[in-house]
């Protein structure tokens, strides 16, 4: 019965990615500048239709890069995503964090940032009776998928625990990628994320910050699924390498499982 | 010890070409690589001839110390040190007149080209340390500085690459070398903008008649480009 099962997922798995080929193939023709590596100070465009957007300024008509990075030209804007740097936290995000600090009436939280941000007792969706022990909701070391309600540019990060998607996060584990990556790892409309969900079988959280959060059986082959986007990202046609290094991979862990059976 | 004691030359410049052969307007051969140190969140290291630097970035992370803190952009604090062994006469370790100093160009030759007002109170730490000096180290530790930053993925304006002018048996030369630092007339280190070719640094040990500083300004500003260059070549090199 479930080896059935088994070869039918596989087969469906494989219509998926032919599909995603021939996306990634018209993707690649649109734009011939796209995809360029730039250093701080390269000149990207010289008029003034187009919208300098983030990692890139404005001087006269011109609009240099400002970071290292990968050019992306849209029809009217024009951005380059960095390799490297600080996770800034912007309100709308969501991302993962630890607590760290109880305070009195507040968590600590640290995401991976040089300022902790903070949890406050109004913050959560549970009712807390007056002089409550706080460690009973949450303790030093809890993992949290958090949405950050207001940054400051003085770096006073406050978080909530009120929208629907947030969370707490039992168990499982936590990996660290630079925040830059964050885009590539969730893909276009979510496609790299949910096949290696749908192929490990893995809970996976992915917070703005490049914390990202695995948990499930076949969590070293998330983790390495997601690291080699981690490497490879600047590359084009990822999404069927890891397809391809997933249907690997799942396919060795059915013939251990049948091993163990 | 005899092999100490720099050696005393009668002529810097013989049959047009300079001790070590190059022309008077040719930079020392120039290597940069970038990511060397791991654990920083940028690095790189420049060789100029024998003169080698390495630069690491960490940060931006919590300003420390905590008094230098700025509300409103990032605090740049440079950090450059020559090692004990980077000469032949042992440097006494820790921070000195002339490391002071080259600290607080080096740092005022990169801030104006980073964002710092992008990341308000925070520190960006630069460690320069020069492994090995033959003159030019303030120059190639802020070449390499600027790799540092740019690996770091720090928003900056643009790159900046700095070398020296000098003048040698009374003619002027590009990128001094150790004996040519030593025994020649001038030494001018010059840093400049990649982009807008803003002159960042601009120091003058020794003398220029007014007209020789203008010819040696406009020869330093030709010369330089093929370190930004060679800054370019090493950031790709490392992405591909």
């Amino acid at each position: 019965m479930t080896s059935v099962k088994i070869i039918s997922k596989d087969s469906k798995d494989k219509i998926k990615t032919e599909e995603k080929v021939v996306t990634a193939k018209v993707e690649v023709k649109k734009d011939e500048t796209n995809n360029k590596i730039v250093l701080p100070g390269d000149v990207l465009v010289e008029s003034i239709d187009f919208l300098a957007g983030y990692g890139t300024y404005r001087e006269g008509k011109k609009i240099y890069s400002k970071v290292l990075g990968i050019l992306r030209k849209q029809e009217h804007a024009i951005s380059v995503i960095p390799f490297s740097g600080l996770y800034m936290p912007k309100a709308g995000d969501f991302i993962i964090g630890e607590v760290v600090y109880i305070g009195y009436s507040n968590w600590k939280v640290d995401f991976g940032c040089p300022y902790d941000a903070t949890l406050p007792m109004s913050g959560i969706p549970e009712f807390i009776e007056n002089g409550a022990d706080l460690t009973r909701y949450y303790k030093r070391g809890d993992l949290i998928f958090a949405l950050v309600d207001s940054a400051t540019k003085g770096m006073i990060i406050q978080l909530s625990l009120k929208d629907r998607r947030t969370r707490k996060l039992f168990g499982g584990k936590v990996i660290k990628v630079p925040s830059q990556k964050v885009p590539r790892i969730i893909g276009k409309s979510g496609t790299m994320i949910s096949q290696i969900k749908d192929k490990t079988g893995c809970i996976i959280n992915v917070g703005q910050n490049g914390w990202i959060w695995i948990k499930g059986d076949n969590e070293a082959l998330a983790t390495e699924a997601i690291q080699m986007i981690n490497k490879m990202s600047h590359k084009s046609g990822l999404t069927d390498t890891i397809a391809k290094f997933l249907n690997k991979g799942a396919g060795k862990n059915i013939a251990e499982d049948k091993k163990n059976e | 010890m005899a092999s100490n004691v720099p050696k005393k030359y009668e002529k810097l410049i013989v049959n047009g070409k300079r001790l070590d052969g190059r022309k008077l307007d040719e930079l020392r051969p120039t290597k940069i690589e970038v990511g060397i140190i791991p654990s920083a969140d940028g690095s790189a290291y420049v060789e100029v001839g024998k003169t080698k630097v390495m630069a690491a970035v960490h940060g931006p992370k919590e300003m420390f110390p905590r008094h230098m803190m700025n509300e409103d952009r990032a605090v740049l604090n440079v950090r450059y040190a020559m090692l004990p062994f980077s000469t032949s006469d042992r440097i006494r370790p820790g921070p000195s007149r002339r490391s002071n100093e080259i600290s607080k160009v080096a740092r005022h030759a990169l801030e104006s080209v980073i964002f710092l007002e992008e990341y308000p109170t925070m520190g960006i730490d630069l460690t320069l340390d020069v492994i090995q000096a033959d003159a030019g180290t303030r120059a190639t530790a802020i070449t390499a500085g600027a790799v540092a930053l740019a690996h770091a993925g720090i928003p900056m304006k643009g790159l900046v690459a700095a070398t020296a002018m000098g003048k040698i048996d009374g003619k002027l030369a590009v990128d001094l070398n150790g004996p040519e630092d030593n025994f020649g007339d001038t030494d001018m280190p010059f840093a400049m903008v990649s982009t807008n070719k803003d002159i960042t640094l601009l120091q003058m040990d020794g003398d220029f008649t007014p007209d020789e500083f203008k010819k040696a300004l406009s020869m330093a500003k030709k010369a330089i480009e093929p370190i930004f260059e060679e800054q370019r070549k090493a950031l790709l090199r490392y992405h591909e």
